[in-house]
């Protein structure tokens, strides 16, 4: 599997967000992924942006551009050096919030994605990547 | 920090939403409209999300919150113009977004809160201050 395009942006802001939403459309779109497709990880995107400024203290974003044989994607790593996530399957679950939020975040991310991994420890902070192919909504 | 700029015509008020909100424009939205359904004795409200092509949970629920906190003040909310992508996608997401009425276009918008506040049958524009 081959990365065609990597670009990193720091999340520090609940502003930022916004601009995290517009990037990963444009690398959606850059792939031609069909308009459904587009929102599902762009929303999946804003939900794990926002995670990760009001739980992580901010952190990076990696957009990276897939190609693997005749299958193209989007892969979004989110990075943060916050708290961490001491019960992952509990922080999966709809309606679990530690926060003022809907506790929708991390499942919905998870059900808008075709792969989803969450690596998580208590002080060691918080790394999630989802992958969504085109063609696969 | 953008505002979305809020009309009023009669007894309701109008909100089309045409940027990408954060989080901080979104909230003070639901603050400037909760301000104007009192100041106005609005009616009801129509927020029109055509131009949205991405509702996450944070939007979502601020309309959410914006309807339960309206129909407190004595006003209807209806949401109108949702994208089909969008739809998809908040079902997808977990957000049903129960409570809040919605339509398909601005007009059938304008028509069902007509008919909720000025009762059936005389829906057709006129209404007694």
């Amino acid at each position: 599997m081959d990365i065609t395009r990597s670009e990193v942006v720091a999340v520090r802001a609940a502003a930022e967000v916004v601009n995290v939403r517009h990037i990963v459309r444009r690398a959606a779109v850059d792939l031609a992924f069909s308009l459904v497709e587009q929102t599902k990880i762009v929303t999946a995107a804003s939900e794990l942006a926002r995670n990760m400024v009001d739980y992580g203290g901010g952190g990076d974003l990696t957009v990276e551009l897939l190609s693997d044989g005749i299958r193209k994607g989007v892969r979004l790593i989110f990075e943060d050096q916050g708290p961490g996530i001491p019960d992952i399957q509990q922080a999966l679950r709809d309606g679990f919030t530690t926060g003022k939020g809907l506790g929708l975040g991390l499942g919905g991310a998870k059900r808008l994605s075709n792969e989803f991994q969450i690596d998580s420890a208590p002080g060691r902070g918080t790394r999630i990547t989802i992958v969504r192919w085109k063609g696969s909504a | 920090m953008q505002r979305i700029p809020i009309l009023k015509m009669g007894p309701y008020l109008l909100v089309s939403i045409q940027v990408d909100m954060d989080d901080r424009t979104a909230m003070a939205l639901q603050d400037d409209l909760m301000e104007q359904i009192v100041r106005h004795r609005a009616r009801g409200v129509l927020i029109d999300i055509s131009a949205l092509d991405v509702v996450d949970s944070f939007i979502g629920r601020m309309l959410a919150d914006t309807a339960a906190m309206a129909r407190v003040l004595d006003a209807d909310t209806v949401v109108v113009g949702m994208q089909p992508s969008v739809a998809i996608t908040l079902v997808e997401l977990g957000l049903a977004l129960t409570g809040v009425r919605s339509a398909l276009n601005i007009e059938r918008g304008m028509d069902l809160l007509r008919s909720r506040i000025e009762g059936p049958g005389i829906a057709d524009g006129h209404h007694e201050e």
